[in-house]
């Protein structure tokens, strides 16, 4: 393999020494007949190395033609471009398992090269959404915050907002390890992870976590570091579905696609939109983003008449924790949910510091109750957010007027505001969802029956535990 | 049919220009490619043609052959709609994932399918309402089908046709086959009609929208109605409840016909309509749900422009089914998304952009979309009444309402159900802000016709205690319920029991998800006697806490439960337990 990029190259027949213009991440090629929208192109810099590249626009003679690795040392007297005649495509095949690839597919394990068995267009095809079954397989995650409050799916997508220096690679870690769907065969999840512009410390944090939990051979990285080709980033998620969509869809295997981090790959699209020229849209984030994203968001799901599925768990980095950025807030429109990290439960030593107010699940209610996790779950996670929801309310007021004056059932609502976060969503090791709801019966104790209006009477006689009647 | 053939010059994402297409009419349909893409002219520069592709373009080129099919991008309207589920432009979606009833072996959707809309080869069994002989005019009912247990098609004369029968067809029919033959010299009628998406199908007249769409939510047929050919906005940021309350909508109303349109959203929220609806059923008919529903899905990963043609697509169904006399409700989620795919193909164009980077005939676009909806006389002899009703989703970026799809909704739309984060957050569903929001019709003198002479009285109540508990709110989050007057503190704990137990509605509570109209009113009766009988317990110095503590007060909560039929016994056994325990106090 001369240069450092996997994608499959076609017959090359037709090649191009008409660049006029290089510019950031950019070729203008002139005099380009022949060229399809959307080929692939392999770019041949002066020195002999040899780049990926994909055709952006076609314009008469024109073509605009996008180059993954970047464009330093490129000039326009010696610069060679050969057309791929395709889509970009990557080789598939049961090989990727336990492998480790860098963001356009290429091995960096010092392994043989991957004997693929099909060559799939990583742009993927929409899947028609009447060949979709709807998830309903509960997972567990083994914290509470996620699986008594924001329960997780088999198919579903699901971004995790986090800020720098919160643990949001932690917690996926956490869940990549200890995920597990109950009464399903022992098999797990097979974990395929797109690391988008993240740092060697946390590519090495990912790849222990995942040798620890004995995982690594049931895993497939492809990592675009921090150094690595910007521009290479628009590519290495789709590498991963790629092969997520080839396990789950061709091999009826259920995988964990964990993409991180995408603040980073937004940044990339908005590099090749500011060097084409664009109409910028907010914070200078090109106007096709939610399309983009969607692209790659939706890349996941179940499927009818199919074993397989694809879970995605996606690390989105708030800038400056704002949650109305673009970014997440593209991102939050997109995906089935979101789990925000809390900067405040953070300091206050919360561990994980999981704000259930702003996160949700969409497809929760899907995968919940009688037969699935137990009866008393959609009352009781309603119950909780209500009082929880009242007490973060009156903590504010608190902060205002004092808590002196308070009638005592709001005080009761702010103290239990503390001892949710305390003992239910912070956690030491894993737990069962029975412990959870368990756990969550116990931060209810001091309330009457009557003030659990969220709760029925008869999930309340049949699950509340004895010991605390209410005083009704 | 020309069948002229041009050739591409650019291809810029779901854009492309052709030269050579001398007489191509601006909205005219081209295919383009060897794999025949469709796309619509959107704009002619000179010998330019610029055109919109529905599909994905990638591996076309510079040279690739685009064909004018001359006619414009059109529905097909017939038997085989209802329960159908197409993409932005009509294609069957089930069809392309593999056999009728077989298993999915095509799971993504490919590009260049040619698949007709409506199935050709199923007969149907018709019902002749006409012989010949008959004289008839546009919009005058043929024949019938009974396409679903709850729908019956009626098949009409179309716009521009008329005169006497001379002949009518077998009693079973496909949808090409000629069923009915006028003198007026023209090709027999099938019942299979076309008709460009976007012009508006003719009606004899329009009808002022003052009859509510039952929705069977309290916090909309109490306090936000929309009447029926009217249409509501619902703007929120993400995780604010749109899509819950749209499907909530699209279950619950008591509309003949609904029309869903996923325009831009997720895959498996279409997944969850298409697994539910053949499930649940229609409180009005007992039919399962699907039987009176129409799918367009155009999912966010689906080609962008397709999601601008889906709006159209869906409300010239829409349109068709209101001129056979019936009431549709059309849900689009998400306008935004549609406005987004808009603003992407004018920055393909390199047009100026306008507010936000949308083009400046977004509010122009908007308006011609939000009209169509309507209550109207409808052609033919009979006067039939219909209405379309339409349904907006925003979905502003930072959940920041000042945004241009949002403002221009509100110019348009007669009902706006504001969702706030807030709400959200603390799991209050659905959540319709109660002072933000407004509904613009006037519904009330149907209510009170319809469901009790006191209907309005009480909406007037509950609006004033709401409006008063706001703004008791703002000195209450800077000094507390301890400077409040023992009544005014009453009113702000009656304003939360309100928002409590009122307007909170579970869409997952099997009995809650649908409340009927005169459960709504026994609900408000039993608050309102209680906020009286509370009123005069402390104005005799009964404390405040004493009041509102009492076990009977938590009674109030569990009133959702109630199985519909016992709403009233159970209401007035709960007025007089309040009667007995507040007003003894």
């Amino acid at each position: 393999m001369t240069g450092r990029y996997a994608l499959r190259r076609g017959l090359h027949t037709t090649e191009f020494q008409t660049i006029t213009y290089v510019s950031g991440p950019l070729l203008f090629i002139e005099r380009a007949e022949g060229v399809h929208f959307g080929e692939v192109v392999e770019v041949v810099a002066p020195d002999g190395e040899r780049r990926g590249g994909q055709v952006l626009e076609v314009d008469r003679g024109r073509a605009v033609v996008e180059v993954f690795a970047g464009t330093r040392g490129l000039d326009v007297a010696t610069t060679r471009v050969r057309l791929g005649g395709d889509a970009a495509r990557l080789g598939v095949g049961m090989d990727l398992l336990g492998r480790m690839l860098d963001g356009s597919g290429a091995p960096i394990d010092g392994g043989p090269p991957v004997m693929p068995e099909a060559f799939w267009d990583v742009n993927g095809l929409p899947i028609n959404p009447a060949a979709r079954a709807y998830p309903s397989d509960f997972i567990e995650t083994g914290i509470s915050a996620i699986d008594g409050m924001n329960t997780l799916l088999r198919g579903q997508k699901l971004p995790i907002f986090s800020g720098f220096g919160l643990p949001g690679a932690e917690l996926v870690a956490d869940i990549a390890a200890g995920a597990r769907v109950v009464g399903d065969d022992e098999r797990g999840f097979v974990v395929v992870l797109a690391a988008m512009g993240i740092t060697h410390r946390e590519a090495s944090f990912f790849r222990t976590r995942l040798e620890e939990s004995g995982q690594l051979d049931r895993t497939v990285l492809f990592l675009n570091l921090a150094d690595d080709p910007t521009i290479e980033r628009l590519l290495t998620p789709r590498m991963a579905l790629t092969t997520a969509e080839y396990l789950a869809f061709a091999r009826d295997m259920h995988v964990l696609v964990i993409l991180t981090d995408m603040t980073n790959y937004c940044e990339a699209l908005r590099e090749v939109a500011t060097a084409r020229e664009e109409v910028p849209g907010r914070r200078g984030y090109p106007g096709y983003m939610y399309t983009d994203l969607a692209s790659v968001y939706e890349r996941a799901g179940r499927l009818r008449d199919h074993a397989g599925s694809i879970t995605q768990l996606v690390i989105v980095s708030m800038p400056d924790d704002d949650i109305t950025h673009p970014i997440p807030d593209l991102s939050g429109y997109i995906t089935e949910g979101q789990i925000v990290l809390s900067r405040e439960l953070h300091r206050r030593g919360v561990s994980p510091p999981v704000d259930v107010l702003p996160s949700l699940s969409r497809l929760m209610n899907a995968g919940i109750g009688e037969g699935k996790t137990r009866g008393d779950h959609r009352e009781v996670a309603g119950q909780l957010y209500a009082f929880y929801a009242r007490g973060r309310e009156l903590r504010r007021l608190v902060a205002i007027i004092g808590e002196a004056s308070l009638s005592e059932e709001d005080s009761s609502f702010l103290a239990f505001a503390g001892d949710f976060e305390q003992h239910f969503v912070a956690q030491e090791g894993r737990r069962s969802v029975e412990e959870t709801l368990d756990e969550a019966w116990q931060r209810l104790a001091p309330f009457g029956d009557e003030q659990l209006k969220r709760v029925s009477s008869e999930t309340i006689e049949r699950y509340r535990p004895q010991g605390r009647s209410g005083d009704a | 049919m020309s069948a002229e053939m041009g050739r591409v010059v650019r291809v810029a994402g779901p854009v492309v220009v052709a030269e050579g297409l001398e007489r191509a009419r601006l909205y005219s349909l081209v295919r383009v490619g060897r794999r025949g893409l469709v796309g619509e002219v959107i704009r002619l520069v000179g010998d330019q043609t610029v055109i919109q592709v529905y599909e994905e373009t990638s591996g076309l080129r510079v040279g690739s052959t685009v064909v004018d099919t001359g006619a414009p991008l059109s529905v097909e309207l017939g038997p085989g709609l209802i329960g159908a589920i197409f993409d932005g432009v009509q294609r069957p979606l089930p069809v392309m994932a593999g056999k009728p009833g077989g298993p999915v072996t095509e799971p993504f959707v490919r590009r260049g399918m040619d698949l007709p809309g409506l199935p050709r080869d199923r007969r149907w069994p018709l019902a002749y309402r006409v012989e010949p002989g008959n004289q008839v005019t546009e919009g005058d009912i043929l024949l019938t089908v009974s396409e679903t247990v709850a729908v019956e098609h009626r098949i009409l004369v179309p716009p521009g046709r008329g005169g006497k029968v001379v002949r009518v067809g077998e009693a079973e029919a496909t949808v090409t086959d000629p069923v009915v033959w006028l003198d007026d010299g023209e090709e027999p009628l099938t019942m299979l009609t076309r008709w460009p998406v976007r012009r508006r199908r003719p009606v004899a007249g329009r009808l002022d929208p003052t009859e509510p769409l039952v929705t069977g939510q309290r916090v909309v047929d109490v306090l936000f109605p929309v009447a029926k050919g009217g249409s509501a906005t619902i703007p929120g940021g993400f995780g604010t409840g749109k899509t819950v309350h749209e499907q909530t909508l699209a279950k619950y109303a008591d509309a003949d016909i609904v029309i869903f349109i996923g325009c831009g959203e997720r895959g498996n929220e279409l997944a969850e309509v298409l697994e539910e609806f053949p499930r649940l059923t229609d409180p009005a008919t007992g039919a399962a749900l699907i039987e009176r529903t129409v799918i367009i899905a155009n999912t966010s990963n689906m080609p962008v422009a397709a999601r601008e043609a889906s709006i159209y697509t869906g409300i010239t169904i829409g349109e068709y089914f209101r001129d056979q006399g019936y009431d549709v409700a059309l849900l689009a989620d998400s306008t935004s998304r549609w406005g987004e795919a808009l603003r992407e193909v004018s920055s393909r164009l390199e047009e100026m952009p306008g507010e936000e980077g949308y083009p400046a005939y977004l509010p122009s676009r908007l308006a011609e979309f939000y009209e169509r909806s309507g209550a109207v006389v409808a052609l033919g002899a009979d006067e039939r009444r219909g209405s379309v009703t339409v349904v907006g989703a925003v979905s502003p970026p930072g959940g920041d309402f000042s945004e241009p799809v949002t403002q221009y909704s509100l110019r348009l739309a007669g009902t706006f159900w504001a969702l706030d984060a807030e709400l959200a957050r603390g799991r209050h569903f659905p959540a319709i802000h109660w002072t933000r929001s407004y509904s613009l019709y006037d519904t009330a003198g149907w209510f009170d016709r319809q469901v009790d002479p006191s209907w309005s009285e009480h909406v007037v109540w509950v609006q004033g205690l709401l409006g008063r508990a706001e703004e008791l709110e703002d000195i209450v989050q800077l000094l507390g319920t301890d400077v409040l007057a023992p009544e005014e503190r009453i009113t702000f704990a009656v304003a939360r029991l309100v928002h409590e137990d009122f307007l909170q509605q579970s869409a997952y509570d099997p009995v809650d998800a649908f409340c009927p109209l005169n459960k709504q009113l026994d609900m408000l009766r039993v608050i309102r006697r209680f906020h009286d009988l509370a009123v005069k317990a402390v104005a005799a110095d009964t404390p405040v806490e004493k009041v509102m503590g009492m076990g009977v007060v938590g009674e109030m909560g569990r009133m959702r439960s109630w199985p519909h039929a016992e709403a009233a016994d159970r209401s007035e056994a709960l007025i007089e337990r309040l009667e007995a325990e507040v007003g003894a106090s």
